[in-house]
């Protein structure tokens, strides 16, 4: 796969980075050949091999379904670069 | 709804069309803490205070799945008849906006843990199945507060992680009369399994609707618009009333249709494009590296079969073949677990029959004027049901029982003491009442004669009299039989 211009500003506006055009060309460039690197696994024949999404074989962990987290808002938010106390604060978002 | 045909089409100006609707449900499963943390899940608390460091997505932080949350959406697939998948994955969709802290939702993209299954809508032209694509969990997102600053946005993240299951119908509904039925079905069968408590004030029930049209014989699906996030039944059928006959317009006047989302403003009552959300659509799915593939053994889906409450489906079907009531009588009983559990309890001691159509009448009549639901009815079951023993044994008329039921609204008391300390008993002796009927009728001779001579509409005025006298008393058979025998004399 060749990635050009058009897709490196795509994959940025997704991503939120913003990319000038000399930068873009550099990156087209540098992905593509990265494609063609990873592109070699196409040769091999997976036809009647199952995806695989994880190579551990232990079992997903899990928990009992009871409280005790949460309650550190004061916490959580003092993080936040604008709260009022009980909210995050951000600038309007509204469609 | 009382057609006995199905006749939802929308005529154009050059063609007819049918109405092709899809939805897509999201149900927030019952649990305490989230579905992948602690935090309580719990309705109307402070803001942000049930937040953790997973749920507002700090640095570092791990996943760890709930595993009632599972068992839940393992019951409702269950529930839905449906497959249950041993082996399903958890993605990450991927997208930005400020109350999803992640920047991406844990969700389930090509193997969800619950695969195809079926729900069978009563519809008046018939019995409908609808075909269920899938069901998967998900987290909700955080609530984002528009109307609180003029400048600002403020985001509350008690949803955040909330675990929801995603229930995706196959495009098999056709009108908003079977969206309606499907939904409050959908709800039902969750609300029987525990699930999920269908609260849509709450927004425990939201839904997407995919829309699209097509002219009638065509077999080919239109292209379809997805309106986002409607939450009450009554608005997703009016988006797909509005949309539905935006799209016949547009196809009449030659035009395409743009696959696309929509948003319905319910003010305005139309949609409209969410252009915002195009690129969005690019969510670049991926297997969360943070969690690992979700087994589950036969043994558990088999465990929790066995668990399952009687369903509304089946307990229909008892209530029509044990209990005689018809399907409509039955429909409407089944409809909420409290409402059928009540009426089982009355039904046992009293006539089943009588019983169901008592509650149908004044039981529901008061309760929905009161602004209570059957859970906290003034009226125990048990008293009900001797209310409707004392009418089925003629101890009081149905006009007296009516009193009787009024008065247990207000007291909460046993019918027969009301009965019996006011002296509400029905006459039914033939003696005592053929002794009230001769007084009346000798104070109204010039009636009789009358009524004798061919004016027997008085027959009316006899039987008011003897009510009047009796005080409403007398049994109204009885009362008939006899006037008719000495009116004959």
């Amino acid at each position: 796969m060749s990635i050009d211009k058009d897709k490196i500003k795509h994959i940025s506006k997704l991503a939120r980075i913003s990319i000038d055009s000399k930068k873009s060309d550099l990156l087209a460039k540098d992905l593509t050949s990265i494609f063609k690197f990873i592109e070699q696994l196409n040769e091999l024949n997976t036809d009647k091999v199952e995806p695989l999404s994880s190579i551990l074989n232990t079992p997903l962990r899990s928990r009992e379904d009871k409280i005790d987290d949460g309650k550190i808002r004061e916490k959580i938010l003092k993080n936040s670069p604008k709260n009022n106390e009980e909210f995050f604060v951000v600038p309007k978002v509204i469609e | 709804m009382s057609k006995d045909k199905f006749d939802y089409y929308i005529e154009g100006k050059k063609n007819k069309y049918e109405v092709i609707i899809g939805l897509e449900v999201h149900a927030q499963v019952s649990s305490n803490s989230k579905l992948f943390s602690g935090s309580a899940t719990k309705f109307g608390a402070e803001p942000n205070s049930q937040v953790s460091l997973i749920d507002s997505a700090f640095p570092g932080m791990l996943p760890v799945i709930n595993k009632e949350c599972i068992n839940q959406a393992i019951r409702t697939g269950l529930g839905l008849n449906a497959k249950i998948n041993n082996n399903s994955v958890f993605d990450r969709k991927n997208y930005f906006y400020a109350d999803l802290p992640q920047g991406y939702q844990i969700s389930q993209y090509k193997n969800p843990i619950v695969g195809e299954g079926k729900v069978l809508l009563d519809m008046p032209y018939g019995s409908k199945e609808i075909g269920i694509e899938r069901l998967h969990l998900e987290q909700d997102a955080g609530k984002s507060i528009h109307d609180m600053d003029p400048t600002n946005t403020y985001v509350d993240l008690n949803r955040s992680g909330i675990a929801l299951m995603e229930i995706v119908s196959k495009p098999d509904l056709r009108s908003p009369d079977e969206v309606n039925v499907y939904i409050k079905k959908l709800r039902t069968i969750m609300r029987y399994l525990g699930t999920c408590d269908g609260n849509m004030q709450e927004g425990s029930l939201r839904a997407d609707v995919n829309v699209s049209v097509r002219k009638i014989g065509d077999k080919k699906l239109g292209t379809r618009c997805e309106i986002k996030n409607v939450n009450s039944i009554k608005f997703m059928q009016m988006a797909i009333e509005y949309e539905s006959n935006r799209q016949v317009e547009m196809l009449d006047d030659g035009k395409k249709i743009d696959q696309e989302t929509r948003l319905f403003d319910t003010k305005k009552n139309e949609t409209r494009s969410m252009r915002s959300k195009e690129d969005a659509h690019d969510y670049r799915y991926f297997p969360d590296p943070d969690l690992l593939p979700l087994k589950i053994e036969q043994k558990l889906i088999d465990e929790l079969k066995k668990t399952l409450p009687e369903l509304p489906d089946n307990k229909k079907e008892r209530f029509i073949n044990d209990y005689g009531l018809n399907s409509y009588e039955a429909n409407v009983l089944v409809s909420e677990k409290d409402i059928s559990d009540y009426y089982e309890e009355v039904a046992k001691l009293s006539d089943k029959k009588l019983a169901a159509t008592w509650m149908m009448g004044d039981l529901f009549a008061m309760l929905n004027d009161k602004g209570l639901n059957i859970s906290n009815s003034p009226i125990s079951a048990k008293n009900f049901a001797e209310l409707v023993r004392s009418i089925k044994s003629g101890e009081i008329s149905g006009r007296i029982a009516k009193e009787v039921f009024e008065i247990m609204v207000e007291s909460g008391e046993n019918p027969k003491k009301i009965i019996e300390s006011k002296g509400m008993k029905q006459q039914s002796d033939p003696k005592e009442l053929e002794k009230i009927i001769n007084e009346i009728l000798t104070k109204n001779k010039d009636k009789v004669d009358q009524y004798k001579s061919g004016k027997e509409k008085l027959f009316g005025f006899f039987v008011g009299q003897v009510m009047k006298q009796s005080g409403g008393k007398a049994n109204p058979q009885l009362t008939n039989e006899i006037l008719k025998k000495l009116l004959k004399g």
